[in-house]
């Protein structure tokens, strides 16, 4: 058995004659937790689907632990554990039946004690004959996580788990994840928060379809040649609207009481911000953030082309 | 994969249903309350042989005769005689605004022109625009007023009776001698329940997961195409039982309507149709995308189904094309089935052509549900 948990090459996917997945390779080790960025619309979900099955795709091919994408969906959909980006359990169904309807179709043991454990763990035992659609997003959220592990799958596909969560429930959210990794599950997941993208072993970075990046965080900066400054002092919020669009000049965002510029070309970066010459600023050169070289990436690649959810 | 697997699966898809069907009231009442709604307004308002029809009478003498003729059409219970009229115009105008179904005009020196002999006429004017209504009052005219002046033209006047015919004519109207309507419509009716709730709701229960975003889930989780449709469709099977008791049970109780055939032959077809009528709702369902739609299929279905069937309108007066179409349709086999087995004691060997028609159609049904499934999103 191959230790890559998933290995697709050149999956393309076409709506009519909209394309919204373009060559996408992707070849990740088993036991690794991957992040999958990019703007909305630029394809996450669809390659997602695709590689467990659930799209066919319309060119490419591939395996997702060892089984082929095209014609063996059911025995990549037994070892994986799938998480749609809306939720997707049943809202008229208990906590506790939407576990058991799970449990079932996956035919666990004992089911009636995996249950009761994995309320436990939860921490919704004493909720658990609460109709699901009455959950808050976190708990939502966490409900599904529970249900699609709760089989022990080898791969855990993630489509956003944690959009629109508070963050003590993001960070809960990802300490669970670390550990369904270190009982050896693999984890893609998809995600707009940087801080996420960089609990991940590895981002995959996707625009309009295609990969524009993929690495780890550190190689990913250095690769973009991006170069960045941050400028402190009085008033330099200001300052802000003058350097926006600038020659040189691809970002700019106000942070940490500073602003902090970055641009692709050094010469010309610094010569923009020498140009506005603001008053008792002191500008200092640092290591451009995965956020710019997104920025930078998703500018490149075109503003978000989403026509459908 | 084994075969105690697949029917685990099938088995917690079963669960989730019964307990989804258990939680949704609307569909839930609406799968008990469309059959009684059906039964009160068919089986008691639906009447193909109307009586007492709102009759004036517009008559130029008054005689013993004419007396015995208007009380013979009384008597029938066809003619309700409401009023009399002594303007020729006015009982134009009380049949064209509705408010009588027949004029009876009886001409001046009636009476005595029927005493010499000379067949006089007697006229009764008819609103037929809608044939099905005036057609037994009107057919049975003629054997009223014979049948009435045989009584009276008596002793010297006995050679004016009407004289029986040449050839006796026996008819014996069976299996319904009374013309009872009830006794058709009832029976049938347990064909146009099952036909509409269980269309409507297997052709919602895909439609459902699709509209509200579990449709992903559902195909994400290990269960196949076969099994998901078996699993959704058994707590209906259950549903279509209850609905065949309830409306047995009124047809026996309230309505009084015969069982003379066997019922084990009426479950094996009732078993044979319920299924074509899932097998055509859960096709429905990888059809349409929403509810609206899968409901809007279901009434194309099922409007063929209630005309063309049999069960409104005599099956043997639709032109070819439709009594073609007709034949297709499960409805139209179950009727002749259920009306066989209740009224006309019919048996297997009479009915086998009805049963594998209605099978055939389940089979189609069910293949093309299978291939229609979609094991994705695409
Ligand atoms: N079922 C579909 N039919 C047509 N277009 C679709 C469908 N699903 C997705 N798309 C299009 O494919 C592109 C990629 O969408 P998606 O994979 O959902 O992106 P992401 O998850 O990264 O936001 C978008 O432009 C979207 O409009
Ligand atoms: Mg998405």
């Amino acid at each position: 058995m191959s230790d890559l948990a998933i290995d697709v090459s050149g999956l393309v996917k076409r709506f009519g004659d909209k394309i919204a997945v373009d060559g996408v390779d992707i070849q990740m080790p088993r036991g690794e937790v991957w992040g999958f960025l990019g703007p909305n619309g630029s394809g996450k979900t669809t390659t997602i689907r695709m590689i467990c099955g659930l799209l066919r795709a319309t060119e490419g091919a591939g395996t997702c632990l060892g089984y082929d994408v095209l014609n063996e969906p059911e025995k990549i959909r037994a070892h994986t554990g799938y998480m749609t980006q809306h939720f997707s359990f049943w809202k008229d169904l208990t906590i506790r039946e939407n576990l058991e309807f799970t449990a079932r179709l996956y035919q666990m043991p004992q089911l009636r004690e995996r249950v009761d454990e994995t309320l436990e763990t939860l921490g919704l035992a004493d909720r658990q004959n609460q109709l699901a659609g009455a959950l808050s997003g976190g708990w939502k959220q966490r409900l599904a996580l529970a249900a699609v592990t709760m089989h022990n799958p080898r791969l855990l596909l993630l489509d956003e788990p944690t959009a629109g969560v508070d963050p003590q429930a993001r960070r809960d959210f990802w300490d669970e994840i670390h550990r369904l990794s270190t009982r050896g599950m693999t984890v893609l997941v998809s995600t707009h928060y940087m801080d996420e993208a960089e609990r991940c072993d590895r981002i995959v970075y996707l625009a309009n379809g295609k990969v524009v990046a993929r690495g780890r965080i550190g190689e990913i900066i250095a690769r973009s040649g991006l170069v960045a400054y941050r400028g402190e002092g009085e008033d330099v919020r200001r300052l802000a609207a003058r350097l926006q669009g600038r020659p040189g000049v691809d970002h700019v965002a106000y942070f940490s009481a500073a602003l902090n510029v970055s641009g692709e070309n050094r010469q010309a970066l610094e010569n923009a911000i020498a140009d506005i010459d603001g008053k008792d600023v002191e500008w200092r050169e640092i290591q451009p953030t995965l956020e710019d070289v997104f920025i930078v990436l998703m500018m490149r690649a075109g503003a978000d082309r989403r026509t459908h959810a | 994969m084994t075969v105690s697997a697949t029917w685990a699966r099938i088995g917690a898809i079963f669960i989730k249903e019964l307990v989804q069907m258990r939680r949704d009231r609307l569909t839930f009442g609406m799968m008990f309350g469309i059959p009684v709604i059906q039964l009160i307004l068919f089986g008691f308002a639906i009447n193909t042989d109307p009586k007492d029809l709102p009759t004036a009478v517009h008559a130029e003498e008054h005689t013993p005769v004419t007396r015995t003729l208007l009380r013979a059409l009384e008597t029938s219970q066809y003619y309700d005689l409401v009023l009399e009229s002594d303007d020729p115009r006015d009982s134009e105008h009380l049949l064209a605004r509705g408010e009588v179904a027949f004029v009876v005009f009886i001409p001046a020196g009636f009476t005595e022109r029927l005493v010499r002999g000379e067949r006089p006429q007697l006229l009764i004017e008819a609103d037929a625009s809608d044939p099905a209504a005036a057609s037994n009052a009107i057919a049975r005219a003629e054997a009223i007023v014979n049948q009435a002046l045989r009584h009276d033209l008596k002793g010297p006047l006995a050679g004016l009776a009407p004289r029986p015919g040449p050839v006796e004519l026996i008819v014996h109207p069976r299996y319904n001698p009374e013309g009872i309507t009830q006794y058709n419509i009832v029976p049938g009716l347990l064909g146009v329940v099952l036909t509409m709730t269980l269309v409507m709701i297997t052709g919602m229960a895909m439609t459902k997961e699709a509209e509200r975003g579990t449709l992903e889930n559902l195909l994400a989780l290990p269960a196949r195409p076969v099994e998901v449709m078996i699993g959704k469709i058994t707590p209906y099977i259950a549903v279509g039982a209850a609905q065949a008791i309830v409306v047995l049970v009124t047809a026996r109780f309230l309505f009084g309507v015969p069982f003379h055939g066997a019922l084990w032959i009426l479950l094996i077809g009732i078993a044979i149709f319920v299924f074509a009528n899932l097998a055509v709702g859960f096709t429905f369902s990888t059809i349409a995308t929403t509810q609206m739609q899968a409901m809007q299929l279901t009434f194309f279905f099922f409007l063929p189904s209630l005309l063309l069937s049999g069960f409104m309108f005599p099956f043997r007066g639709m032109p070819t094309w439709a009594q073609t179409i007709g034949e297709v349709l499960p409805l139209t086999h179950f009727l002749r089935i259920v009306r066989g087995v209740m009224l006309k004691g019919a048996g297997l060997a009479d009915l086998y052509g009805e049963f594998i028609a209605m099978g055939a159609f389940a089979a189609a049904a069910v293949a093309v549900a299978m291939a229609r499934y979609r094991r994705t999103l695409d």
